[in-house]
This record gives C-alpha cells, sequence and structure tokens, in this order.
C-alpha cells in the first residue's frame, strides 16, 4: 500500500491548509466573537470587538493574513499506521512552509534564539514544531495551527504541590490578570494539567484546537465565568468578554507532582486541516 | 468625544485628548518595535544624529509583514504588537525626543508618569492587521531594513488611522492601569 498523493500534491495542500489558517478563521470562533460583540456592553469593547469583526471580513476578502503575526508554524500530524507516504513528510511540510512564507507572504518570524539572526523563511532547528500522532488506520490528518508571540508570551507554567489542586484556579486567573490586554483579549484558554513538565504544556497547546462552542465541563466553566468576572475585557479595555473559552485537559502524572500549564490564545485562534487518504 | 488630528501632532492636539476618547490620525507615523527602540538609544548615546526625525512624530508599535513589488514595498498585514515590550526603553526615549503619540496594544505598564505633559499612548485592536493595512496609503521610505522586516523603520501615510482609543492621556489618567487594578480585587475577593 502506498499514499495517493505524490510530494509535490502535498506540498502543495500544506502551503494552501497555511494559507486558510492565516486568512480565515473557524466559523465557531466567527461565531464566538459575535455573540461577544452582541452581549457587550461597554461601548469601547464594543468599538473592538466590532473592528475585529470588520478585520476578518476583510482579510478574507482580499486574501490577507488577518494578522500581520502570522506566528510561529506549529502542526499536528495525525500519521495513520497503514499509510505509507513514500517521502519525506517532515521535509515537506518544512518546504511547504518555505514555499507559503513567500507566496502568501508570511512575516519572517523564526530566530535562533540567541544570536536572533532571522533565518528569513520560517524554518530553523526545530521549526516549524512539528508533532506527530501515530494512529490506527488509513489515512493522514495535518492540522496547521500559526501562534503569535503576543499570546504565547503571556502563557505559563507552574509545578504545584499534590496537595494544590484547589490552586489550579487561581493560577489560570493570575495568568489572565498578569497578561492584561497584553495577548489580545477576548481570549481562548488552554489548561494542560498533568502528566510532565512538557506534557502538561502540549495539552494545554491541544486545548486550544477545541472547539468552542464544545460544551464545558463544570471544572471549565467555573474557570470561563470567573475569567470574565475580571472585566479586563476586548484588548483590556474592560468589558464583559475576557474569554471566549476554557478547555482544560488532562493525563496521569506522578504521585508527586502537578504540572499546570496555561496556553492564552489571542482572539484569533487560528487552525485548519487537511486530511489525505490512503489506497485502498 | 471623537478626534480626527494630522500629524505632525502639536502640543495641543494632545492635551485636549481624554483616556477613552476616540481618535483618528492622518499623516505620516514610523513603526518602531524591540530592536529599534535600542538602536535608537545607542544612537543617541554616541551623539550621532537618527537618520529619520522623531519630532512631534507618531510612533507605531508594529512589526508589518510587506511586500516587495516593482513600485516599491507594499503594506500585506500591519497591526499593533504588544507595547509592554517597550515599556522600559520608552521614558528615555521620551526625555530625549519630542514624540507625541504612540499607538500600540495592550497598554505600558507605569508609564502614565512618563508621558505626563508630553505624549498620548493610543490603543489601536490587537490583531485588525488587514483593517490597518486597508488605511495605510503609502510606504514613504524604510530605515534599519538591516534589523529584519518587523524591526525596521517603516515610514508610513495614514489616512484616518483608527479608531484608537485613547488609552494613557496627557494628564496621567490611565485606562489599562484602572481595569487592571479592578480585575486585582476581583481576583482577591475570589481567592478569598
Amino acid at each position: 500500500m502506498s499514499s495517493k498523493i505524490s510530494r509535490e500534491k502535498f506540498i502543495r495542500s500544506i502551503a494552501d491548509l497555511l494559507r486558510k489558517a492565516e486568512i480565515e478563521l473557524p466559523d465557531d470562533v466567527v461565531d464566538a466573537l459575535r455573540k461577544a460583540e452582541a452581549a457587550e456592553e461597554s461601548q469601547v469593547a464594543k468599538s473592538q470587538l466590532q473592528a475585529i469583526l470588520k478585520n476578518i471580513e476583510l482579510a478574507k476578502k482580499y486574501g490577507v493574513p488577518m494578522c500581520q503575526d502570522t506566528g510561529i508554524l506549529i502542526f499536528f500530524v495525525e500519521l495513520g499506521t497503514e499509510f505509507q507516504p513514500g517521502f519525506d513528510l517532515e521535509a515537506a511540510i518544512r518546504e511547504a512552509v518555505i514555499l507559503a512564507t513567500a507566496e502568501i507572504p508570511l512575516r519572517p518570524n523564526a530566530v535562533e534564539p540567541l544570536t536572533r539572526k532571522n533565518s528569513g523563511n520560517n524554518t530553523g532547528t526545530g521549526i516549524p514544531d512539528i508533532h506527530w500522532k501515530l494512529v490506527p488506520g488509513n489515512q493522514l490528518k495535518v492540522t496547521a495551527a500559526p501562534k503569535g508571540a503576543g499570546s504565547e508570551n503571556m502563557s505559563s507554567l507552574r509545578m504545584f504541590n499534590p496537595t494544590e489542586t484547589g490552586s489550579i484556579k487561581s493560577f489560570v486567573l493570575e495568568t489572565v490578570v498578569n497578561a492584561g490586554g497584553m495577548p489580545c483579549p477576548p481570549l481562548v484558554i488552554g489548561v494542560g494539567i498533568g502528566g510532565s513538565f512538557d506534557a502538561a504544556a502540549r495539552l494545554a497547546k491541544e486545548a486550544l484546537l477545541e472547539p468552542l462552542d464544545a460544551p464545558m465541563d463544570s471544572f471549565e466553566k467555573e474557570i470561563f465565568e470567573a475569567v470574565n468576572s475580571l472585566g479586563i475585557g476586548c484588548m483590556g479595555l474592560g468589558g464583559s468578554t475576557t474569554a471566549l473559552s476554557v478547555h482544560v485537559k488532562t493525563a496521569y502524572c506522578h504521585t508527586a507532582s502537578l504540572p499546570v500549564a496555561v496556553n492564552i490564545q489571542c482572539w484569533a485562534n487560528r487552525h485548519a486541516s487537511v486530511v489525505f487518504r490512503g489506497e485502498e | 468625544m471623537e478626534y480626527h488630528l494630522q500629524t505632525p501632532l502639536k502640543k495641543e492636539d494632545i492635551d485636549k485628548l481624554n483616556a477613552g476618547d476616540v481618535v483618528y490620525i492622518s499623516g505620516e507615523i514610523l513603526t518602531a518595535r524591540d530592536k529599534t527602540h535600542s538602536r535608537i538609544l545607542e544612537v543617541e548615546e554616541k551623539g550621532e544624529e537618527l537618520p529619520f526625525s522623531l519630532k512631534e512624530a507618531v510612533i507605531f508599535h508594529c512589526g508589518p509583514l510587506m511586500r516587495q513589488t516593482e513600485n516599491g514595498w507594499k503594506v500585506v498585514s500591519a497591526g499593533p504588537t504588544t507595547s509592554g515590550r517597550m515599556s522600559k526603553m520608552t521614558p528615555p526615549l521620551l526625555k530625549r525626543y519630542e514624540v507625541r503619540a504612540i499607538i500600540g496594544k495592550g497598554g505600558m505598564k507605569d508609564l502614565a508618569s512618563a508621558l505626563k505633559d508630553r505624549c498620548v499612548y493610543l490603543t489601536y485592536t490587537g490583531g485588525c492587521a488587514a483593517l490597518a493595512a486597508e488605511l495605510i496609503k503609502e510606504v514613504k521610505t524604510v530605515h534599519w531594513l538591516d534589523l529584519g522586516m518587523p524591526e525596521a523603520v517603516w515610514v508610513l501615510r495614514v489616512e484616518e488611522f483608527g479608531p484608537l482609543i485613547v488609552g494613557i492621556d496627557t494628564k496621567g489618567k490611565d485606562i489599562f492601569a484602572e481595569v487592571r487594578e479592578k480585575a486585582e480585587k476581583v481576583l482577591e475577593e475570589l481567592k478569598g
């Protein structure tokens, strides 16, 4: 068995996927922003939400990235164990990033961390950031999730004592208060609890991909309501919508530890997916 | 109140603005972010001249996405970047140069006193880069492109650039600080 798709077609599809992710927000995100605008009572916050909605329309109309921070490029790849691509997927994704950077275009954001030298094409050691998951089946799903720095910089991780589960909500709230208007609220908040130091952060990032209209459990709802009672509002100028959603993902962890990660996402919760099917 | 201002900005233009007012700016604005601020301060320290003027200027915290065409540079996407990163470098810059307005997003912590009687902080909706690009009519020139596209100083001609909200006025009123203070109080209550 081999994949139906050629390397060239795959690269084209991934570059198109990046274009979609940068230009169009998923429907659930746009719906959540519309609802926030309709419900907002602060005139200043309302004007900011209206600007956001207009910006979303213009980006789509002109086919340009909705935000000039086109992010670092993060991919979540679910590779079916029976899917045989027949070429180096990682190298092809890198090539697609270089192609998309030139043709969309994307802002070159990737720099060497110490010299701060910009590679100019959004690739470098470890970038794009590709997360692989092997799944049963004969298909390949690629999700592109560009992540801007404004919101990523406001994220936090803490290794709690195992007895401190009651402090998790406060930790999320403190993170949101410290961030204020800097991460471009209304926010999408991903919380990862458990796993290990790095696994908690990964869970938090994966939580950002949850549909915003997915039902929240009682813990998520409790945090969500508390966050919105802070009054930070759109862009930190005050208002009733500070977050559009809160989703929590958990994993078993060591009995002696309790890692908690809070990944902050701006209103531009950009992501898009494509599925390739292998030959039957 | 809503104001429509033309650059270069005079002191009386900004003195009348109050936190919460809506402003639209037409004329020339310059982009500057992290590395640009450090270089401006380095140039000043050496006693050299800047290749651009900051007199009565408007600084835009922005690292735009540009495209080079046969007819020069074109703006693709150009929204504000997080102003907080420039907070420490701003007071020395304001001391030396007569910058009248800073446009950014997210607020600038503990800067109301440095801005007092000198400069206003205006906030533009974060992430609204396609909207901003439509209001930028011309890329007049670019300086320090060696810093990279996002960090270079782009001199832009804008028309009715806004809506901008006055976040910090020249009287020391800071909306972001007020919102933050309230949020901290709510947090304390929630913690019990």
